[in-house]
């Protein structure tokens, strides 16, 4: 039976990776193609890219770093932040990245997801929606998460999975940093709404969150985390023992 | 040398770095004088069967691989790569392949519950048949690959070297003498994708 999906989450700017990272072991830690490397070889069963650069500069030392991290790993690799044209699904892609992941670049053009999708396919096109509560409704942000598209985030998920986009990264603002556990609500939401693989992001804060994750949503396919990943406070293997003791089929 | 056949169907870069990595002399050959030479070939492949096989058939590479491969030249088909040996494809109509895996390929719609999702993408257990084939000899029964694919082939009982469980088994990968299918991606699957690559490299060219 197809395997639940780990998958750590390096966010990268101007070649760096950031948010603290905090490793034993590790001669560079802010390296990606080392964490790449590392975490490649500890277990992860894909890995997230988000380029958080705002200066051309610095994206074309991401690209660089891309490349690098492709050569180095074989697992999947998909790329994020700053998608905004089908030229940039094409740069990334040629870099060696599996999949691309696109936000606020399909809330300003609704066709890119279209576009990608008719170019290189469904399974190249992820959606990644940053949702929060507001007066109890599911709201799109944009932004990284600073704006509220206003937007109701379950019909725009299900549009976007219309429109091609072949997996979902669902990333709920409300538990995000709070290390309270996934928001199973919203999940629960989104996987009901479409058919293709939801990867649930935000609030990981220790192995039991994981477990819940996958016992009380079975048709959640994967579990996205960073910084308990980045600190070692949670190691993927240890987790993934953990999940086989549970029943959870992992690889 | 290893050829990794371009015919401008999908992104080679990790295919050839993971063969790079386990130290094989990678060429990416759109050529057939270069195809020719090789002493291995594999055929990769994304996006659909149609396009792919008349991408093949217009620049001549079809006919290279066919004759490369009955003449013993060690041959592995990738994801669609590997759909394309087979007779034909059920692929948005009725296509016809290389012809050298008996056997064809269909949707998995209908085929597996409706409630699992298509396409069938992730990491999932390899299962073998009886006979092991040598180009597992480095791994074991339970290894997990990586899959991305809504179509499998069908039909291949004879050649079928290892399947996968999605709802219905699944072909994974096939074997008819010097030609191997695999329909999950080696290059994506960690240690156990390049011990299966460096088992095929191994292979001795039987050319005569």
């Amino acid at each position: 039976m197809i395997t639940k999906r780990i998958i750590p989450c390096l966010d990268v700017k101007d070649g760096r990776v950031v948010k603290g990272v905090n490793f034993l072991g590790l001669a560079d830690v802010s390296s990606p193609v080392s964490l790449a490397k590392y975490y490649s070889d500890n277990g992860a069963d894909e890995l997230v890219f988000y380029d958080i650069t705002a200066s051309a500069e610095g994206r074309s030392l991401f690209t660089d770093i891309l490349c690098e991290v492709a050569s180095t790993i074989f697992i999947p690799l998909t790329v994020g932040g700053g998608i905004n044209t089908v030229e940039d699904f094409d740069r990334v892609l040629k870099c060696g990245a599996d999949k691309v992941s696109v936000n606020s670049g399909a809330i300003r053009n609704p066709d890119l997801i279209k576009q990608a999708a008719m170019k290189y396919g469904d399974q190249c096109v992820v959606i990644s929606a940053d949702v929060k509560r507001v007066d109890g409704v599911f709201r799109v942000f944009a932004k990284g998460g600073r704006e509220n598209t206003g937007m109701e985030a379950i019909s725009w998920i299900k549009r976007c999975v219309d429109n091609g986009a072949g997996e979902v990264v669902l990333n709920s603002i409300d538990t995000d940093g709070v290390k309270g556990g996934f928001d199973l609500e919203m999940l629960e939401a989104v996987c009901d709404a479409v058919n293709v693989p939801v990867i649930a992001s935000g609030g990981a804060g220790c192995i039991d969150d994981f477990t819940k994750l996958f016992k009380t949503l079975p048709k959640v396919d994967a579990g996205l985390a960073a910084s308990i990943f980045h600190f070692g406070e949670v190691s993927i293997s240890g987790l993934k023992e953990e999940l086989r003791k549970n029943g959870i089929t992992v690889r | 040398m290893i050829a990794v056949v371009d015919y401008g169907v999908g992104n080679l870069y990790s295919l050839a770095s993971s063969l790079k990595s386990i130290g094989a002399d990678v060429c990416l050959a759109g050529e057939k004088d270069i195809i020719k030479k090789a002493d291995k070939i594999i055929l990769p492949g994304v996006g659909a069967f149609a396009d792919a096989a008349q991408k093949l058939r217009n620049t001549g590479l079809d006919e290279v691989i066919i004759e490369q491969a009955k003449k013993g030249v060690p041959l592995m088909g990738i994801c669609l790569g590997m759909q394309l040996l087979f007779e034909k494809s059920f692929e948005y109509g009725e296509h016809e392949g290389l012809g050298l895996i008996k056997g064809s390929v269909i949707s998995m719609h209908g085929v597996i519950p409706k409630e699992l999702k298509i396409p069938h993408i992730g990491w999932n257990a390899l299962h073998f048949t009886e006979n092991k084939s040598d180009i597992f000899k480095y791994i074991n029964e339970n290894d997990c690959v990586y899959f991305v694919h809504s179509f499998f082939g069908t039909d291949c009982t004879e050649s079928t070297i290892a399947t996968t469980e999605y709802g219905a088994e699944i072909t994974a990968a096939v074997q008819n003498g010097n030609v191997y299918g695999c329909q999950f991606h080696p290059e994506k699957s960690g240690k156990v994708g390049l011990e299966i690559l460096r088992a095929f490299c191994e292979k001795e060219d039987v050319q005569c």
